[in-house]
């Protein structure tokens, strides 16, 4: 099992005969866009990221905010790792709650609450990744999904902490006296953060460290030939990835001032692993996109009274894994290629 | 003595579930090494399927027990002709997420359409007694539900391992190209293989609709159980699944027996056995050791 989710025309099943052939999509050399399209890009990321409370409820853009550096943070593994994490609730989760109880019981700034929150989801991630990255594939995907509902029926059962099914409530947003009661400038005041966080991952993934990442991905077994140690790359990537979704779980708790047990609930890391796909797998923009499309999606079906959003994110996400594999940016870039 | 064997009885009960639905999975993975996040909610749809055959058509259990597992099984075959077939020669993931898309969207419709609460299921009048089993009676429902588990193992055992059909799907499962190359029609048996899967998951809801509650998220954990049990018992090996079902079963049934402090320790004990193995023999106790990535 060692072709990637990446390779969609030359992977064969994995069905234990013969080695796995090399799983290099026909058109990777080619991956990157011109300087001045990539440039552009970047511009108008920023610029949206920069107006983005101006055009949709507050609320809608901190919560875009936040999943995308969840997905950003799934897209490391799944993209650039070759492993797909099927339990990252509960480094979102233990990240929220970590920093919601660190708000409420210090009074700690928001700021330094959520990067507590996401050390506490980094230390989770030692053991999990530890024994989660002996194996791959689909193995790989159902230990992390596993583990996650472990820490699921714990924080559950611990009561006197999490509040258990009444969640934990009324976490403060402190920063040195800053009224940030309203939204929209909560929004900005966590935008640096989002911003590092998305810097980290784009940093690591363009470092001689992302390369070997993407190395193990396409052929682990050349990747530990050539005397890399395969599972400390993986857990390090790992515990990067950890740490990265723990800050956006932690923003997303200061945002709603309330954490509840969704936050580790198994969906929530189904529902980030959708936005990847949706987004684009191994793309880094694509996961943002994917974040602000599905969020939006859900946002405008509970606007519109409907009440079974699986119903419609299933739907869309069912159709994206027949036909559209690529996913949105995925498809752009493709597009813009052969355009330019 | 006599509690501790109660306690045993019951936890064979709930690994007969675990190790139905383990087997399902196992058999499908076997086959098109795919793993069917699905299976939950076909486990959901059969309990609900006999609830809605009672109360809306007013065909009662026994016809459920024939009925729901047929059903499921011919949907299983229209899902992997029209879906999973469409993927199969992708990596096995994208089929993993498929059916974790389906089954959000089967969950969200049977709730659309009945809600979250639990329904009442009663169990046959025939079955609704108890049995005396030397030392303690035991509710007659409860020791039909472990026979017809341990038939119904034994038969796809029997079948595996004893018949042409069993060998063919075996050559399958273990050397698809040679098997190919030998004259064998190995694709004739994948989607045959992933109804009788899905089957299974049907089966086994049908017999959870009257001892647990029926509502459209009753699979929906269960599913994760029943995966940290595939993975201690190693995925691909079918005896490997069905002995971890029964074992997890067992322990868990005797963990709850110490008392309300150690509920906690139930629910997550089989992670934590999972953990182990994965530490001590990371390809499952009786897997084999895959490619080295």
């Amino acid at each position: 099992m060692t072709e990637t989710l990446q390779d969609q025309t030359t992977g064969v099943r994995a069905d234990g005969g013969g080695p796995a052939p090399a799983p290099v999509p026909a058109d990777r050399s080619g991956t990157i866009l011109p300087r001045w399209l990539r440039w552009a890009l970047g511009v108008a990321a920023i610029a949206v990221a920069l107006v983005l409370p101006f055009n949709l409820y507050p609320t809608v853009a901190v919560d875009i905010a936040c999943w995308a550096l969840f997905a950003v943070a799934v897209d490391l593994l799944l993209g650039y790792t070759g492993l797909m994490s099927f339990g990252h609730a509960a480094f979102w989760g233990t990240s929220a709650y970590a920093t919601g109880l660190a708000a409420v019981g210090w009074g700690l700034p928001f700021p330094l609450a959520v990067l507590l929150g996401a050390l506490a989801a980094t230390l989770l991630a030692v053991p999990i990744g530890y024994l989660a990255v002996k194996r791959v594939g689909i193995y790989f995907a159902m230990v992390t999904l596993a583990f996650a509902q472990m820490v699921y029926y714990i924080a559950n059962q611990w009561r006197s902490v999490t509040g258990g099914e009444n969640g934990l409530q009324q976490v403060p947003r402190e920063l040195f006296g800053l009224d940030l009661s309203d939204e929209f400038y909560y929004y900005y005041a966590a935008l640096p953060l989002v911003a590092g966080g998305l810097f980290l991952v784009w940093r690591t993934v363009h470092s001689p460290f992302g390369r070997v990442l993407v190395a193990i991905r396409d052929n682990p077994a050349r990747a530990r030939a050539l005397g890399y140690p395969v599972h400390r790359y993986k857990l390090a990537a790992f515990l990067l990835s950890a740490f990265t979704a723990g800050l956006g779980g932690g923003l997303f708790a200061v945002g709603h001032r309330f954490v509840s047990l969704d936050v580790l609930h198994w969906t929530t890391s189904g529902k980030a692993v959708i936005v990847v796909v949706l987004g684009g797998i191994g793309t880094l923009w694509g996961p943002v996109l994917g974040a602000a499309g599905v969020i939006r999606l859900e946002d405008w079906l509970s606007f519109a009274g409907f009440e079974q959003i699986g119903l419609v994110t299933g739907a869309v996400f069912v159709t994206a894994v027949l036909v559209f594999r690529r996913g949105l940016y995925g498809t752009l870039r493709h597009w813009l290629r052969r355009r330019s | 003595m006599v509690n501790f064997l109660q306690h045993t009885f019951n936890g064979l009960v709930g690994g007969a579930f675990l190790a139905l639905l383990a087997l399902g999975l196992a058999v499908i993975f076997g086959m098109l090494r795919v793993v069917n996040f699905a299976h939950g909610a076909i486990y959901m749809l059969g309990a609900f399927g006999a609830y809605v055959l009672l109360t809306e058509v007013g065909l009662d259990f026994w016809w459920a027990l024939l009925l729901m597992p047929l059903l499921l099984a011919l949907f299983g075959i229209a899902v992997e002709r029209l879906l999973v077939a469409r993927l199969a020669r992708l990596d096995p993931l994208y089929n993993f997420l498929l059916t974790f898309g389906l089954t959000l969207i089967l969950q969200d419709a049977v709730k659309s359409r009945y809600g979250v609460q639990s329904s009442p299921y009663d169990a046959p009048a025939l079955l609704s007694g108890t049995v005396d089993l030397g030392a303690f009676d035991f509710p007659a429902y409860r020791v039909f539900v472990l026979v017809v588990a341990l038939a119904v193992c034994g038969a796809v055992w029997w079948l595996l391992t004893r018949t042409r059909i069993g060998m063919v799907v075996r050559a399958a499962t273990e050397r698809p190209e040679l098997s190919t190359a030998l004259g064998i029609d190995v694709g004739r048996w994948v989607t045959p293989v992933f109804g009788f899967g899905i089957g299974l998951a049907g089966l086994a809801g049908v017999l959870a609709a009257p001892i647990r509650a029926v509502n459209p998220l009753m699979g929906a954990d269960l599913i994760i159980v029943v995966f940290a049990v595939v993975v201690i018992g190693g995925l691909g090996s079918i005896f490997g699944s069905v002995a971890a079902g029964f074992a997890i079963g067992l322990v868990q049934a005797w963990v709850q027996a110490l008392g309300e402090h150690w509920a906690l320790l139930s629910q997550v004990l089989v992670f934590l056995v999972m953990a182990g193995v994965l530490l001590w023999r990371p390809a499952g106790l009786f897997g084999r050791e895959e490619a080295p990535a």
